[in-house]
């Protein structure tokens, strides 16, 4: 019945818009002619009022579609409901395309002596600009644009072909290499302000070791865990691969294996190994061997509130010398970071790396940090780092840093 | 010994026969217990069922883990919230779970969220200055029953579309939950009646649908905006305001502190109740239709029980 009388209502509102728009019409016109006349004013005029009217027609019938689900769904019982209004958002025109966007900003402030380092006492360390969009159905894109006193340039930039048979993951572009767990993790996504010192000797450098390339990585099926298979080429050109000879390349292979342990607590391993044209020594190999493990814990009940994440890398390094000898060097640090409230967390980490060009001079570290998360979206953080260098320097330093992003809000770092 | 051989043999036959010709069932994902839950009485045996989120963890912050990668990219139909709720979580297991039948866009990638009646859509200019507001709507929406019947009709039309033989099978299955389903929000309509219009305070914005339907008028929340935890400010506040409204009851998530609901409620001589925001959010929901079983029996009883005090 009480439909019945809303079957009514909707021509009464139809004819309630027509009257009003042909009201409107009538009298536009002479608007429109008050203003120059012009024949092609007018016609557009009448095209805006009928695209207003539609407009209108459209919204009306739509909330008229929902008053009626309405009265569907509050009489209970009703075996086959039909089907609710599509409230879908209306698409906005051509942005509806664009990437998601986001810019996350890095300040960081440095206090105390340290002769080895040129870090300033505060600076505006990075500005990332990222813009990640799916393809098309094959495909999604992702950029990162990092801004530093250094310059502008593509931090990454990569296709990621996700719909392709067999179960396989094919990137390509300009990307973060997959050795190890800190060198994937962008900067807002680190626990410490600073990168370990055996990330700085053995691994990329200052800068995260990134590089053009193509990746490939496959799921081993079995019973027992999480097993992913990785293989990946890059040119050679990083602080710590480099080449100008097309023929020379660079490799990465990696077996990453994950597994839960209980609900709340799992560990991922990983064996991470690198071969190419070192960046020391022009036309010699390199190698890196590199083992990870991480150690979560996050009971889910109280997941916004505690968290464990122990975290442990270690890396060999073997630099092929003129003389026909080579050069070894190991490096590895272990962390443990503690959520203990909802915005609360601290850290420590323990740091000790030898060098490339030399295995018996080496650095070493313990940073203690605390970090404070308003939201998700902005984090300040203090890290106390003392540093004992192979020349015989002690550096006793507070690092200090703030993180802020705005835009889309991006995954969660895991 | 060969007839031994012989007799494994024709065992081993006998028992990949009996194996065999049992058809695959369809692999369902949801995110949440609730999405499995209502899968699970349209698809009965014709399905295998896996849900990712727990029931009493904070949808908002899930962790996207490796074995979800592994279950993801095994599955023959994804079942998602939606409205941005799995939106820190979600993207990057699709994207490393390389199976293209689950792909949004793909017939195997269901958003419950299409067809259902949504709450608190915001209009105008939105910031984070508003905290975590959902541009599309509030994601909470399967806590009003008859969304989850339409929840439920929409995992019928895509199962019968991926195994149009069983169709008829879905269309039973669905059509017995439904009665059982509006059998069920009858007695819960009589039992929540006499509460039409009571005043109530909730944690988190994830009760807009269920409070809706069961004519509660929510007055105030603990958090000051969504996703922002409490502040003494806005609690202190908060405590006035119930004063005023004599609103007694502060419902709230399993996953959020206690402390601050419950200051509140000794504050106005009131009560906190932890609900299941989802199924598994306590024991006792251990399915779609336990899950308001529990709610409404809960709530009801203790608005019983300050009436009762207020008499």
């Amino acid at each position: 019945m009480r439909t019945r009388d809303c079957a009514t209502c909707r021509p009464l509102f139809l004819h309630v818009i027509v009257i009003v728009v042909t009201a409107s019409l009538l009298v536009t016109p002479r608007i429109v002619s008050g203003q120059d006349g012009d024949p092609q004013a007018l016609r557009q005029e009448l095209d805006q009022l009928r695209t207003e009217f539609e407009t209108l027609r459209e919204e009306y019938e739509a909330r008229l579609a929902a008053l009626e689900a309405r009265l569907v769904a509050l009489r209970p019982g009703q075996a086959e409901p039909p089907q609710a209004p599509p409230q879908a958002v209306p698409a906005g025109g051509g942005q509806v395309f664009n990437p998601d966007m986001s810019v996350i900003a890095n300040v960081e402030g440095a206090a105390g002596r340290n002769e080895l380092t040129d870090q300033p006492s505060l600076s505006l360390s990075e500005v990332e600009t990222a813009l990640q969009a799916v393809v098309d159905p094959y495909a999604r894109a992702d950029f990162f644009l990092s801004a530093t006193p250094e310059g502008l340039e593509v931090e990454e930039g990569y296709i990621t072909f996700t719909t392709l048979p067999a179960g396989v993951l094919v990137k390509a572009g300009k990307m973060r290499e997959q050795f190890g767990k800190v060198n994937t993790l962008h900067t807002h996504a680190l626990p410490w302000t600073d990168l370990p010192l055996v990330s700085q000797n053995l691994v990329g450098g200052e800068e995260a070791l990134a590089d053009a390339g193509v990746s490939v990585s496959k799921l081993i099926p079995n019973g027992f865990m999480f097993l992913d298979a990785l293989g990946e080429v890059y040119r050679g050109d990083s602080d710590t691969f480099s080449t100008s000879s097309r023929s020379r390349l660079q490799y990465i292979g990696r077996l990453r294996g994950y597994r839960d342990l209980t609900e709340g607590t799992n560990v991922d391993l990983g064996v991470s190994y690198a071969n190419g044209p070192s960046a020391e020594i022009s036309d010699f190999t390199k190698q890196l061997v590199g083992i990870d493990a991480t150690f979560r814990y996050r009971p889910l009940r109280r997941a916004i509130y505690r968290q464990f994440v122990g975290r442990t890398e270690l890396v060999w390094s073997r630099q092929d010398l003129p003389a026909g000898t080579s050069q070894g060097a190991f490096g590895f640090f272990s962390s443990g970071d503690y959520q203990f409230a909802r915005r609360w967390f601290a850290g420590v980490r323990g740091d000790r790396s030898g060098r490339v060009l030399d295995g018996t001079l080496h650095d070493s570290g313990v940073s203690l940090a605390l970090t404070f998360r308003p939201s998700e979206f902005s984090l300040f953080r203090g890290q106390y780092r003392h540093t004992r260098y192979a020349e015989g320097v002690t550096a006793n330093e507070v690092l200090f840093q703030l993180n802020f992003s705005i835009g889309a809000h991006g995954a969660h770092p895991f | 010994m060969c007839t031994r051989n012989r007799l494994v043999v024709l065992a081993l036959l006998v028992a990949a026969a009996a194996v065999g010709p049992v058809e695959a069932a369809v692999r369902i994902v949801a995110t949440t217990e609730d999405l499995g839950s209502l899968a699970r009485e349209v698809g009965g045996d014709k399905v295998t069922v896996v849900s990712l989120a727990r029931g009493y963890q904070d949808p908002h912050f899930v962790d996207p883990k490796p074995s979800f990668i592994l279950e993801v990219s095994r599955a023959d139909l994804l079942i998602v919230v939606g409205r941005e709720l799995e939106l820190g979580w979600l993207p990057p297991l699709l994207t490393s779970s390389r199976n293209a039948r689950i792909q949004p866009g793909a017939n195997g990638y269901l958003d419950a969220s299409a067809n259902v009646r949504i709450l608190e859509i915001p209009t105008g200019q939105i910031t984070r200055a508003m905290g975590d507001v959902h541009p599309q709507g509030n994601p909470h929406y399967w806590l009003d029953p008859a969304n989850g019947r339409r929840i439920a009709q929409a995992i019928r039309d895509r199962l019968s579309g991926l195994t149009p033989a069983d169709r008829a099978y879905f269309d039973q299955r669905f059509a017995d939950f439904d009665k059982r389903l509006a059998a069920a929000e009858a007695r819960w309509d009589a039992r929540m009646a006499p509460f039409k219009g009571r005043k109530i305070v909730t944690y988190h914005r994830s009760w807009p649908n269920f409070m809706d339907r069961f004519g509660l008028n929510v007055i105030g929340y603990v958090e000051p905006r969504p996703g922002i935890p409490p502040t003494t400010a806005h609690t202190v506040e908060l405590i006035g305001e119930m004063k005023r409204q004599g609103a007694k009851l502060i419902v709230m998530e399993p996953y959020f502190d206690l402390k601050t609901p419950q200051a509140i409620a000794t504050q106005v001589g009131g009560q906190v109740l932890v609900l299941a925001p989802s199924v598994g959010g306590t024991k006792e929901a251990t399915n779609y239709i336990e899950l308001f079983e529990y709610n409404v029996d809960t709530v009801a009883a203790a608005l019983e029980r300050t009436t009762a005090r207020v008499g």
